[in-house]
């Protein structure tokens, strides 16, 4: 063991003394998080909506003054009178305008007769989230003007009462198992997978092929410190990110000791999953042109950034072997909800079988000679 | 006793035999060379002595153990300079003896009291705790050189350890070998392509080229063995037919070769040559451009056993490198 001890320790040494390496691995992901997590996490607001009121009756003002409210109010909309209804549709397909709220001349008699009384929406949808919310707002207002003025004590028709189990859970906070997640690959693939590469382009292992170490200890050398970087790095993102988004409690000591678990346990298959992926390869572009390639493939179809009941069968597959998906869902039963160990002992369960059979290929492709 | 004994060792990439069954035994306390030039085996030779390649055929003992049935044996028993600088930057000199001395099992009282003996050795205890990438080219390898000492090796394999290193790096590096070697006892086997570096750091050389093992003894009975004391290299306006002919009739001369007008005559006598060449071309109304008179090197050994010159197999082996240096020229 003597020897893996001088791997490791030239590794932590030579770690050590590279900043670049330990701020990209830390600090990218780290404002990946709080980029991505205020910049998807907002609601839509001043969206800009023409108002056509081609009827001027009380009904159509009434749905005008409720459109003001909202605009003074919750601010989703800022609106815009338009008398001419070509106007406001070149103006909608110029991007000026969001969308188009049109009051046809018959609305008030028809909604005097109850009599199917429409106004209608034409509205961008080349951006779904603004014609999302767009639709969203003016449907709840729609809701608003159609309630009775005096509603009855017991309701005749049923009704929705939603519970939520958890705290309000910020997107930002969504957002954090994955990137603790992305921030463990960064500094396996950069500090374990590119050096790696380029050490042994530069001719370094041949160096240490020459010393008595065996195939074992050399393997276990480079795997232990890859894993022990990586954990720096996860444990690193998991304090300051939780911080940052607000987790609750986040010093508590047995969930503390729980996502340690959980850091190792990753970063162990993924230094496994990046070893078998370089055991044999010599040429340093490869790593860097595959680097970016597997970030996209490993992150995104985990359920990082979006919940995968939403995605294609083919991304579900992915899902399904991805190292990623059981660490992120680890680590979202964790930090969102501070389960135990029984609640993700099927994601460790994975993740070791993973690191061992990625580990063991690994092993036996690893050549202990030139 | 007989420290390297390599007998037929073969190597084949493919279709390509890069070693095509090479044998030669090196006594313990030997300084031996294998001199060729890039491309002609050495590395790969001296690659499957180190363990780091499996030979094809043939077999080798390093020490007494077999390569390949007693891989680490050798392992524990050689130091080892690769070709490439193999240190790492980021460490600074100490360290990189300190991980290599583990590497080897060295007990730590004994790691302090080695490490500060071999950097006084290689002259860089002032440097101990500079990183090695803020060292030039001669300095590290310098700490190469200690490295591989740093388990007390009984024979240290050096691949081309001046290549790519100034003038004076180089006269700096084989002093500490011979001290090293003196003081320690060592078998060296160390590979060049520079002939000087060959001529004189090693007892023995072996040429090699394409692979094979072309001829083998000391610097000296190596050019002793060639005929001609001395070369002359001449070149001349245009010259009379037959006239090859006429130089080999010259006194004392033993070969002529050339084309065009420039040609090569080995000679028993330099000076008596080189006056009866001026006294003929003269009487013949030919003119020289050029005349130099040279002892017999290495060069003149190689061409002799290979049909070509060193630094044309070189060139052969870096064409790339020989175009800059026309095009810089």
């Amino acid at each position: 063991m003597g020897r893996t001890w001088a791997i490791i320790e030239r590794e932590m040494r030579r770690f050590r003394r590279s900043p670049v390496l330990i701020a990209i691995a830390m600090v990218m992901p780290l404002v990946q998080l709080v980029v991505l997590g205020y910049a998807f996490g907002g609601n839509v607001k001043h969206l800009k909506l023409a108002i056509v009121d081609q009827d001027r009756s009380v009904p159509a003002v009434k749905v005008r003054e409720l459109a003001a409210a909202i605009a003074s109010g919750a601010r989703t909309i800022d609106t815009l009178e338009y008398t001419d209804p070509g106007a406001a549709l070149t103006d909608l397909r110029n991007g000026k305008v969001n969308g188009v709220l049109t009051i046809p001349p018959e609305f008030s008699r028809r909604v005097l007769e109850r009599a199917d009384p429409k106004v209608a929406l034409i509205e961008d949808n080349t951006d779904n989230f603004v014609s999302s919310a767009l639709a969203a707002t003016l449907s709840g207002m729609l809701a608003s003007y159609n309630q009775p003025p005096k509603a009855s004590r017991i309701p005749g028709q049923a009704t929705l009462d939603i519970v939520e189990v958890y705290p309000y859970v910020a997107y930002i906070q969504y957002l954090l198992p994955g990137s603790v997640v992305m921030s463990i690959f960064m500094m396996v693939m950069i500090g374990g997978g590119i050096i790696f590469i380029d050490d042994k382009n530069r001719g370094l292992h041949e160096g240490y092929l020459v010393t008595p170490i065996t195939k074992f200890e050399l393997i276990a050398g480079f795997n232990i410190s890859g894993t022990v970087k990586a954990v720096i790095a996860g444990a690193f993102l998991m304090t300051i990110g939780s911080l940052i988004a607000g987790i609750p409690d986040p010093f508590n000591v047995m969930r503390m000791f729980r996502l340690f678990v959980v850091i190792v346990v990753t970063a162990f298959a993924l230094i496994s999953l990046m070893f078998l992926l370089m055991v044999r390869v010599s040429d340093p572009l490869l790593p860097r042109a595959v680097f970016g390639v597997l970030n996209t493939l490993l992150y995104f179809p985990s359920g990082a950034v979006y919940p995968q009941q939403g995605f294609p069968g083919w991304m579900q597959a992915i899902a399904v072997v991805d190292p990623f998906t059981y660490a992120v869902h680890a680590f979202k039963n964790l930090l969102l909800k501070n389960t135990g160990f029984e609640a993700i002992s099927y994601d460790l369960g994975f993740l070791l079988l993973f690191s061992v059979v990625a580990m063991t290929a690994a092993t036996a492709l690893f050549k202990r000679t030139l | 006793m007989i420290a390297i004994d390599v007998q037929q060792i073969v190597k084949k990439f493919g279709e390509f035999t890069a070693v095509n069954g090479v044998s030669f035994a090196v006594p313990e306390g030997e300084i031996f060379g294998l001199l060729g030039p890039n491309g002609a085996g050495k590395s790969t030779l001296i690659r499957m002595l180190v363990t780091l390649l499996p030979p094809t055929a043939g077999t080798a003992l390093v020490n007494g153990f077999d390569v390949i049935k007693q891989a680490d044996d050798v392992r524990r028993s050689i130091g080892v300079i690769p070709q490439a600088m193999t240190s790492d930057l980021e460490l600074s000199v100490e360290e990189n003896l300190i991980i290599f001395a583990k590497l080897y099992g060295v007990p730590r009282a004994k790691r302090v009291k080695l490490i500060a003996e071999l950097l006084q050795a290689v002259e860089l205890t002032q440097w101990r705790d500079a990183q090695v990438k803020n060292l030039s080219g001669g300095m590290r390898r310098r700490v190469e050189i200690a490295r591989g000492l740093v388990h007390e090796p009984r024979i240290f394999f050096l691949d081309e350890p001046t290549t790519g290193l100034d003038p004076v790096s180089r006269v700096a590096v084989w002093e500490m070998l011979g001290k090293i070697k003196s003081e320690r006892n060592l078998t060296i086997l160390i590979t060049t392509h520079y002939m000087d570096e060959a001529d004189k750091l090693c007892d023995r050389i072996a040429i090699v080229d394409h692979g094979e093992l072309k001829a083998l003894d000391s610097p000296l009975k190596l050019k002793a063995s060639i005929p001609g004391k001395n070369v002359l290299e001449a070149t001349f306006s245009a010259t009379p037919p037959g006239w090859e002919e006429r130089l080999k009739q010259l006194p004392d001369v033993e070969t002529v070769s050339g084309e065009d007008n420039i040609f090569r005559l080995k000679s028993q006598n330099g000076p008596a040559t080189t006056l009866a060449l001026m006294e003929m071309a003269a009487r013949s109304g030919v003119t020289v451009h050029s005349l130099s008179v040279q002892s017999t090197t290495l060069d003149d050994v190689f061409v002799h056993y290979t049909g070509r010159a060193l630094r044309d197999a070189l060139q052969e082996a870096n064409p790339r490198e020989g175009a800059f240096a026309l095009r810089r020229g």
